[in-house]
């Protein structure tokens, strides 16, 4: 990492930091934030988090390893979540998922080659009545077929 | 977004409401006349546990300490559950207007909203929503006029984990720790979020009390039944013409509630989500009540063509995707019995084992930490008593097997 990358992400730390407070219980806001620009959050991010909030960085990992949404290794630039659970399932996640891998060429849980989409497997976005859903960030699409979810997949950019 | 919002109507909770004239009643009682409607009401928590509000109010406003809050649990990861979805989408004024009357009655200065992470798209509306409300002063200092009564709310965006729904594990998060459940007690009035006394309440109840205020405790209370009072919404989800959110009294029978939602050839329901039990065709004239049938309002439809075996799968990887890993019980025990599915879908398995894998069920809901472990059992074992005949003996066990 460049020096100057570092400036620069010290500094956007910071401003969560000064955005939602130097107390513990800002971490969950302040790591999402960070998870939500960088898509993951590095090592070098936990430091500052943790040296800002005063704690141990393995605080901070260990709150990022406990939750699905937060990692610290990077994933593709979008990120692709597609419900697993009960009722989706019924509706045909299955159809959706492998329609999605043939057309990336991946399978659930890798990242594309040009780091443009990773796809996984998501426990229940309650939207159970208008399934099978899946997210692509941070937007839902529901009612799909493997047709559509295809459609909107290769509209990302 | 293209979420369907269309005009509902309801008998109590979707009944009419205008935003703000909750907290403008408010601030004209004593917290004990809002604590009294409460009892008269009955109301009972709605997340599922059914523990009565005016109970947890009482303690809570009782309590001694410097600071108090108050925790809007909007983290329902509970599959086939979304009807906090729908009241944040199409009734924040209820919920809103529920917390500021909560922190009247407690005493707290500070709400906080632990908005799962899934639900990232409500962030933003509902944070101009409070701005809104922060305007019209039905947030901030000296609320609605009354001095010295100062509140505000802020959204808290939890991150994928199903076990934070947990009212002890939320905390720990919001705290900015893992979210694994502590020990209880001491509960959450006495040392909650921060080792303050807090009261963590699901967005339905909150909803309920907007409605309560302005109409009494006793109107409440003709709604339902005696013992569960008003009505419940129920998230209706699986095998049927019109899946979607329904608001029907407690009380309502199940084949009333299949009826209305257009379900035909129904094999089973799954009520209370993945970690309730599994309702069969046989048993379908029981009531919904906390005395009979008690939910957190997820209802799963399956029809005859669904295979029960594969439900219950999914269930319990579930189970195993979410369970936090702190206590053995559930830990370990989650991963037996969804082997223990594996084996029967293969057909390499013993009856004895599968008994063996009951009483390891029935262990954990005993020796687990919390609920996630003390219920994840339950669609095991409902599953594998109540469709025997399904999954072990070809359909056949009725007449032949004798």
């Amino acid at each position: 990492m460049l020096v100057a990358e570092k400036n620069a992400l010290s500094e956007e730390i910071e401003s969560y930091v000064g955005k939602y407070g130097n107390d513990r219980s800002a971490l969950l806001m302040i790591l999402h934030e960070i998870q939500k620009k960088h898509r993951h959050i590095s090592d070098f991010a936990q430091q500052e988090v943790a040296r800002l909030l005063n704690i141990h960085p393995v605080e901070v990992y260990s709150v990022i390893s406990f939750f699905a949404f937060l990692n610290s290794s990077p994933k593709g630039r979008n990120l692709i979540r597609v419900c697993q659970t009960i009722a989706c399932d019924m509706q045909g996640k299955t159809g959706l998922v492998q329609a999605i891998e043939r057309e990336l060429g991946i399978k659930v849980g890798e990242t594309t080659k040009d780091n443009k989409f990773t796809l996984e497997y998501a426990n229940c976005l309650g939207l159970c009545d208008v399934g099978p859903a899946m997210a692509i960030n941070d937007q839902v699409f529901l009612k799909l077929t493997p047709e559509k979810a295809v459609e909107l997949v290769s509209k990302v950019k | 977004m293209e979420l369907n919002i269309k005009k509902r109507t309801g008998q109590v909770i979707f009944s009419e409401y205008t935003r703000g004239d909750a907290v403008k009643k408010t601030v004209t009682m004593s917290r004990n006349d809002i604590l009294f409607e409460l009892k008269d009401s009955k109301l009972r928590g709605r997340g599922g546990a059914g523990f009565p509000l005016s109970t947890k109010w009482m303690l809570t406003s009782a309590a001694k300490a410097d600071e108090k809050f108050l925790v809007c649990n909007a983290d329902e990861g509970e599959p086939g559950t979304f009807k906090d979805r729908v009241l944040l989408i199409e009734y924040p004024e209820l919920v809103f207007d529920g917390m500021v009357v909560g922190g009247y009655t407690i005493g707290a200065r500070k709400g906080i909203v632990y908005l799962r992470g899934e639900y990232e798209y409500l962030l933003r509306p509902l944070e101009d929503y409070l701005e809104e409300m922060r305007k019209d002063n039905l947030l901030g200092t000296n609320i609605a006029g009354k001095k010295g009564f100062d509140f505000d709310i802020n959204i808290v965006l939890g991150s994928g984990a199903y076990v934070c729904g947990e009212e002890t594990a939320l905390i720990e998060s919001l705290e900015g720790h893992r979210g694994e459940p502590r020990n209880r007690p001491p509960y959450p009035i006495n040392t909650g979020f921060l080792g303050r006394p807090t009261s963590v309440n699901n967005v339905e109840t909150l909803a309920s009390v907007t409605h309560i205020v302005m109409k009494g405790g006793a109107w409440f209370a003709e709604f339902g039944t005696s013992k569960s009072t008003g009505s419940k919404l129920f998230s209706v989800s699986g095998d049927c013409d019109k899946p979607g959110v329904y608001e029907l009294p407690w009380g309502t029978k199940i084949s009333e509630l299949l009826n209305k939602v257009g379900a035909r050839d129904t094999k089973a329901v799954q009520i209370g989500g993945a970690s309730g039990f599994c309702i069969p065709k046989s048993q379908f004239n029981r009531t919904l009540a906390y005395e009979d049938v008690s939910t957190g309002g997820s209802v799963k439809i399956f029809n005859e063509s669904r295979d029960m075996l594969k439900v219950l799968k999914n269930f319990m990887e579930f189970f195993v995707d979410e369970s936090c890993g702190q206590c053995t019980p559930c830990r370990m025990g989650n991963v037996k019995l969804l082997e223990g599915v594996e084996m029967i879908e293969k057909g390499q398995y013993t009856f004895s084992y599968i008994n063996k894998l009951k009483d390891l069920g029935r262990t954990m809901q005993l020796a687990s930490k919390c609920g996630l472990g003390q219920s994840s059992p339950n669609p095991f074992i409902s599953i594998l008593e109540n469709f025997n005949d399904e999954i072990f003996n070809c359909g056949n066990g009725g007449t032949n097997g004798r």
